[in-house]
């Protein structure tokens, strides 16, 4: 899939980021390879969903270098960077109805030429996307009638239609049941698995974490961050410290799993 | 979303909707002119009065009406994604304002139409400039900035009008509020807004799957591969040029820019490149009819002809709604 695997698809260069008087980090150096998945971990407003937008591309970093596939956000055109990064927004508003379908279909644009319309081959890839986040038979329902978790499941559906090679994903699991939490990792653990993708999360469950990625970044709000392995970085003092507030481990095989003490 | 194909089909139709308005406003009149003896004038050997009066009276206040007409649907359908606001209509930011306070202002000096034309066209783009001056800022350009901006700048060439029309003599009142009504029988030629209705279009389809993404939010356009900053501006522009040139030559006809976008869209659906084109000719037809109707409901007087494309597009809008309602619910 990469055709330079020595090449991150994501790679940070002593990177600061501060919003709003406080830093969010500071000497970021990160670098995230086809196949490696990334959880972000942190209380609210330690700067995670910041973090990850100066990673998309949509703000600029106070100091530092975001690498795209080898390349700074400056060097490339906003739709060849579309081709390599999806982003996944933690908030969304639809000001206009629309359908389902229209809406996966969206993720095609940065693969169609201007006067392109989409082609039966882009409709089978949305459909296939909506299959795969369970909204089969949804395609004609209006956006605005879906449920908070539909409507999450249906930006993942987009996103999948985009079919990046660098999914950040900001609170992927905002809104969805359980059954639909597990569904979801599953897909990017796949996307990572067989397709070469990267991705980086944002998860609010330590054991989640551990169980579908296998890097961690914590970021402590006051610019210190702890990146590493996941079953270096993630335990119950580095977790407690974190959220400031104790927690125990517990084992279940080869999972781990933190509750609040 | 509408396959190319459909949507073909559907500007066809529009297209026959509108020459038929057209065809309408050459044959009705004080002087009622059979089809015949318009198709014959058009082709070029009409004959005697009813060929001048279709020639050099109806012909270019039908030309004028469909082009002012879809110039505002048009600005209407583009700032309603660049605000992401379906209340937005091409005088939420100032601009027909603007041109009232210009217009009003060479009303008042006694300029003739052209002066007050170009003194509208100025005022304009006076409030195009000191709106985008004033909402670019610190280079953060959100789209409740921009809003409230060019709020507050209608508002203030609102009070302005309101000041002028409170110290005019009582014999250019009259036409001040016409000009301010809108009002298509000052006659002059159809040329500039016909050639500005097809430079915005051509210049604004190529963008038309990129507006799409717009409306879905800036962030989520950025990350797909729109260059938003770029696009934003542009779309601004364009919106507030034919803005300009539509008010400029006919007034601030109310009601279509806002209205006629959601006809089509309740219609047809949101897909800009279906959209854009197709509000355009709606516009274009619907400002036809209703200045039809104008200037021969209460014949001799002529009407304001911003009340009637109100009257029109009020029951119209209603029904789809309701339409829409039911269908959404079912």
């Amino acid at each position: 899939m990469n055709p330079h695997p020595a090449v991150p698809l994501l790679e940070t260069r002593r990177l600061a980021v501060s919003i709003g008087g406080s830093v969010v980090c500071r000497e970021l150096d990160l670098a995230l390879r086809p196949g490696e998945r990334l959880a972000i971990l942190g209380r609210n407003g330690a700067g995670k969903s910041t973090l990850l937008s100066v990673l998309a591309g949509l703000r600029p970093p106070q100091s530092g270098q975001v690498l795209l596939a080898g390349t700074p956000y400056a060097g490339l055109a906003p739709r060849a960077a579309a081709r390599i990064r999806g982003w996944l927004p933690q908030a969304r508003g639809d000001a206009f109805a629309a359908t389902v379908l229209e809406t996966a279909l969206i993720g095609r644009h940065p693969h169609l030429d201007r006067w392109d319309w989409e082609s039966p081959e882009d409709a089978r890839l949305a459909r296939e996307a909506l299959h795969a986040v369970g909204l089969a038979g949804f395609e004609t329902r209006n956006v605005l009638t879906l449920s908070g978790g539909e409507r999450q499941r249906l930006a993942i559906a987009t996103l999948l239609t985009q079919a990046p090679r660098l999914l950040l994903l900001d609170e992927p699991l905002a809104h969805l049941d359980l059954n639909h939490q597990i569904a979801m990792l599953e897909l990017f653990a796949g996307a990572a698995r067989d397709c070469g993708a990267a991705v980086a999360m944002v998860l609010h469950e330590p054991g989640l974490a551990c169980r579908f990625c296998n890097r961690a970044l914590l970021m402590h709000g006051d610019g210190n961050t702890e990146l590493g392995p996941v079953d270096a970085v993630v335990n119950a003092d580095a977790l407690a410290r974190l959220y400031a507030h104790p927690l125990r481990e517990l084992r279940d095989g080869e999972h781990r799993w933190f509750i609040p003490a | 979303m509408p396959t190319r194909r459909r949507a073909l089909l559907i500007l066809a139709a529009l297209t026959g909707l509108a020459l038929a308005s057209i065809v309408l406003a050459l044959c009705v009149g004080s002087i009622r002119v059979p089809l015949a003896d318009v198709l014959a004038t058009l082709a070029g050997d009409g004959s005697g009065i009813p060929g001048e009066v279709v020639r050099s009276l109806r012909l270019p206040r039908a030309l004028a009406g469909f082009a002012c007409g879809g110039l505002l649907a048009l600005a209407g359908a583009l700032l309603q994604v660049l605000l992401r606001n379906p209340l937005a209509d091409p005088y939420v930011l100032g601009i027909s304002g603007g041109a009232g306070v210009g217009a009003l202002l060479a009303i008042l000096l006694g300029l003739a139409s052209t002066g007050i034309n170009a003194l509208a066209f100025l005022g304009a783009l006076a409030a195009m400039l000191l709106v985008f001056g004033l909402a670019h800022g610190d280079g953060g350009w959100t789209q409740t900035r921009l809003l409230l901006t060019g709020v507050i700048v209608a508002a203030g060439c609102g009070a302005t009008v309101a000041l002028m029309l409170s110290i005019a003599p009582e014999h250019k009142l009259r036409g001040m509020l016409f000009w301010l009504m809108g009002d298509l029988s000052q006659g002059a030629s159809p040329t500039l807004p016909l050639a500005m209705l097809a430079a915005t279009l051509l210049v604004a389809l190529p963008f038309a799957r990129e507006l799409n993404l717009l409306a879905r939010g800036a962030d989520t356009a950025q990350t797909l591969g729109v260059a938003v900053p770029r696009l934003r501006r542009g779309v601004y522009v364009v919106a507030s040029l034919a803005t300009a040139a539509a008010v400029t030559h006919a007034g601030s006809i109310g009601f279509i820019g806002l209205i006629v976008p959601h006809l089509v869209r309740l219609a047809t659906g949101n897909d800009q490149r279906l959209l854009l084109p197709a509000s355009a000719l709606a516009g274009g037809a619907l400002l036809v009819i209703a200045d039809t109707l104008a200037r021969t409901v209460l014949a001799p007087q002529q009407l304001p002809v911003g009340v009637l494309t109100a009257l029109i597009g009020v029951p119209v809008f209603l029904f789809l709604l309701g339409r829409d309602g039911r269908g959404r619910n079912a």
